[in-house]
């Protein structure tokens, strides 16, 4: 083989697993990413029921309602839209009633959403990105004060 | 007062390594001999003061002087010492500090261990060297300073994140900076020797050991991180795909990449140019892993900073040295001049192969991880990019370089007879077949990706012991010739036998802990017992909790199997002083087979809510890690790599690839 004939089979050879490998990046990013929302887009954008999403804002003071089993709901505000969420496990130990906290998962036929997952904030001072700039644009954040009542 | 000295050692480090910048440059540029010595004295210097600076800051924290921000925001009195040391790289400023550092510790190390290098080489890596110093002790002084003051000082300090708090963690960022800023040694030597025109068998000899130190530490760092979240964050997760944890990842892969090509400019002359990209690429990657992680554009455990000051800073950095050395390599590589001949499948051939691999698979965390930034730049719409598309993505890309790694090392170079290579590993690929079979046998129903998981490990496990025993020449000669062979290997034909084999192991922890999985979430009373996967869990009772700089709740669980007791353990319900953050401790019996996890979450209406969980085979996937990094380090100690052992002066590369052809 001379050096020519190298080349282009090295550049032919990538060319191909580069072009599948884009196919299936395109295919994998189409399908699999997650939208982010605060309950009032929810609604306003109407996110049918059964799409997965993130679902952003405060978790509602006083919300917090324990079964006898393992599960827990509570409730998600954004200052103009509310909604129940519904999750089977353990909440994360920075879940506080009146702070930031992401559920992830989809709403069911009944208008509750059902999360798998529960993030709240890494430490003291911080709210996730995602909801602080959320709640922003609603106007219910104070700077320094972190979120209003 | 030693703080002012630490600080005033930090500026004269400063203007040391704009000298070191400049003069080397210019010496080798103009031929000025002794100018382009200037360099490794430069270099040493610039070591001395940045220690010293290191160590005036671990003193003000050692000794909790508050009156330095840094300290009152990141310590506390009452913190165990360890956790004091360790807090002086568990925030942005001082995490810097320790970046330049090690960067300082490597030039210093290029500068006295040099010798052989030709000098004007020598000059252009430490003024390249120099040149990145420059840029993040800019970026320190005057947008990151540790050493700033606090009037009035405060009594007591804010305390470090109590979930930074831990020893796994403690040596994490020190082992993933040593592998990133040795990176840029790399990245110094690619720049170099576009600098000179000449990038031959003695320059990638020079690249591979740093490379190699690199993806040493690389390796096990990312590791320790994600051993970490395993026990501490307490999800039962150990990889989340996070952004931050794809930033330490993306440099290992290009990492991986450039140790490999770099073998085959250093045996046969071929593949300079996209090397020396590799190198590039690598430290590039690490830069924006740097960028991502301290400009607080994400949010995380890691994001310190939320100052669009300094990200914009690290943004001009980055565009500074990536599009500079990208500049650079665009007008001087097409002058290198370009090495030998290799059929297709070969050895060369092979290692090509698993760089386009690699590079690919990096591509997809790299688009996976930035993806979102970009959408949310140009839509406003806020997504999340998750475990579902990496797996989607970087598992297909990955899988054929799996299949294809224990025959790489058994393919010779300039032209090789994949047909034969396939006849000495037949009964690898049989023992490969054989558990995927048991596990389909005993295991009727399961997720498919069981059995391929199994499969893929034990394929890589029992090609690598192959590879050995062909180098020794088992079955071929007597036993003791044989072991005598075994023993006169160079070390680094063991390193790669090691470091294939421990990813044989890493494969199989992270395919079966994710499919074979079992967890149960339910509410316990002290006196409860539960079962899962052949274990009775029984929650003991609960115990008031007090620890240095803590208290809590702690519960005791009792672990059997079938009637003897395994281990008793505690998981914890901690709350730190002074933040009042909780924190969870989970109740951890590890074993080679599987680990039970337990994890005490709140009080519910009758009991405590607990999560139990076993993790088949988790601890493989540190267990094989070790093994790769034990594999880079004995790599390291091999004769022909060993940095600062006088060698003798090499004539042309060619000689080197006859003088080694066992491997």
């Amino acid at each position: 083989m001379t050096r020519k004939q190298t080349r282009l089979t090295i550049i032919l050879v990538s060319l191909a697993l580069v072009a599948a490998a884009a196919g299936l990046i395109l295919y994998a990013i189409r399908d699999t990413i997650v939208f982010f929302f605060t309950p009032s887009e929810v609604t306003e954008k109407h996110i049918a029921p059964g799409t997965r999403i993130r679902l952003g804002g405060l978790v509602e003071k006083g919300s917090l309602l324990k079964t006898n089993g393992t599960e827990v709901s509570f409730t998600v505000t954004d200052g103009s839209g509310i909604m129940k969420v519904r999750y089977n496990g353990q909440l994360p130990d920075l879940f506080r009633e009146g702070q930031g906290v992401v559920a992830e998962g989809a709403q069911g036929t009944d208008g509750v959403f059902v999360a798998d997952t529960v993030l709240a904030k890494h430490d003291e001072n911080y709210m996730p990105k995602d909801v602080a700039d959320k709640l922003k644009e609603k106007g219910v954040w104070q700077e320094g004060k972190g979120a209003g009542p | 007062m030693t703080v002012e000295l630490g600080h005033f050692a930090l500026i004269l480090a400063l203007a040391v390594a704009a000298w070191q910048f400049a003069v080397p440059l210019v010496g080798a540029h103009n031929g000025y001999t002794s100018w382009m010595e200037q360099g490794r004295t430069a270099a040493l210097i610039q070591l001395l003061l940045i220690a010293f600076s290191f160590a005036a800051l671990t003193n003000a924290y050692v000794a909790s002087d508050f009156s330095v921000l840094n300290v009152a925001e990141n310590s506390h009195s009452a913190k165990p010492l360890l956790y004091k040391i360790s807090g002086v790289w568990g925030n942005h400023e001082g995490s810097m500090l320790l970046w330049v550092l090690i960067l300082a510790l490597f030039g210093a190390t290029v500068a006295l261990f040099g010798n052989h290098l030709p000098a004007t080489l020598r000059a252009r890596v430490l003024g390249v060297q120099g040149a990145i110093g420059l840029a993040f002790l800019l970026f320190i002084v005057f947008a990151s300073n540790p050493f700033l003051r606090l009037v009035p000082p405060p009594i007591q300090g804010q305390g470090l994140n109590p979930i930074l708090q831990d020893p796994a963690l403690a040596f994490h960022p020190p082992f993933l900076y040593g592998g990133y800023v040795g990176l840029s040694v790399s990245f110094a030597f690619a720049v170099a020797a576009l600098l000179e025109g000449k990038v031959d068998g003695a320059w990638a000899r020079w690249v591979r050991p740093w490379t190699l130190l690199s993806w040493a530490l690389l390796t096990i760092g990312i590791a320790m991180g994600s051993w970490w979240a395993y026990y501490e964050l307490g999800w039962g997760g150990f990889w989340f795909w996070d952004p931050v944890e794809n930033a330490s990842f993306m440099p290992w892969l290009v990492a991986t990449a450039l140790l490999h090509s770099a073998i085959v400019v250093e045996k046969r002359g071929a593949l300079k140019i996209w090397t020396i990209l590799l190198a590039i690429l690598a430290f590039s990657l690490s830069l924006v892993g740097t960028f991502l992680v301290r400009s607080g554009i994400l949010t995380s455990v890691h994001a310190f900073a939320v100052d669009p000051q300094r990200g914009l800073f690290i943004l001009l950095i980055l565009a500074t040295f990536i599009g500079g050395s990208l500049s650079l390599f665009a007008w001087r590589a097409p002058s290198l001049k370009v090495g030998g001949l290799f059929a297709p499948i070969s050895r060369e051939g092979g290692l090509v192969l698993n760089n386009i691999l690699l590079c690919t698979a990096c591509a997809a965390v790299f688009i996976g991880t930035l993806y979102p930034l970009a959408l949310e730049t140009l839509t406003g719409d806020k997504i999340s990019v998750g475990a579902p598309y990496f797996n989607l993505t970087f598992g297909p890309i990955i899988l054929p370089l799996l299949l294809l790694m224990p025959m790489g090392p058994l393919l010779t170079w300039k032209r090789a007879d994949a047909y034969a290579v396939m006849q000495r590993l037949w009964w690898a690929a049989l023992i490969a077949i054989a558990m995927t079979l048991l596990v389909l046998v005993f295991t009727q129903r399961g997720p498919w990706l069981a059995p391929v998981g199994i499969a893929i490990g034990c394929w890589a496990i029992f090609g690598g012991l192959k590879d050995w025993m062909q180098k020794a020449g088992v079955g071929k000669v007597s036993l003791n010739t044989a072991w005598a062979r075994f023993r006169g290997l160079p070390r680094a034909a063991h390193g790669a036998v090691l470091a294939h084999a421990g990813l044989g192991f890493v494969v199989i922890g992270v395919i079966l802990l994710s499919v074979w999985k079992q967890e149960l979430i339910t509410v316990m009373k002290p006196g409860d017992t539960k079962s899962l996967a052949g274990y009775d869990i029984t929650f003991l009772n609960e115990e008031p909790l007090k620890g240095a700089n803590y208290d809590g709740v702690s519960g005791v669980f009792r672990v059997m199997q079938q009637n003897s007791e395994v281990a008793t353990v505690k998981s914890e319900k901690r709350s730190f002083r002074p933040s009042n953050m909780p924190t969870t401790e989970v109740g951890l019996v590890q074993g080679f087979f599987g680990d039970v996890y337990i994890v005490m979450g709140d009080a519910m209406q009758d009991g405590r809510s607990v999560r139990i969980s076993y993790n088949p085979l988790a601890s493989w996937i540190w267990l094989g890690a070790s093994i790769m990094f034990l594999g880079g380090l004995l790599s390291l100690t091999d004769r022909r790599l060993r940095i600062g052992v006088p060698a003798p002066p090499r004539p042309a590369p060619p000689a080197m690839a006859l003088a080694k052809p066992a491997e």
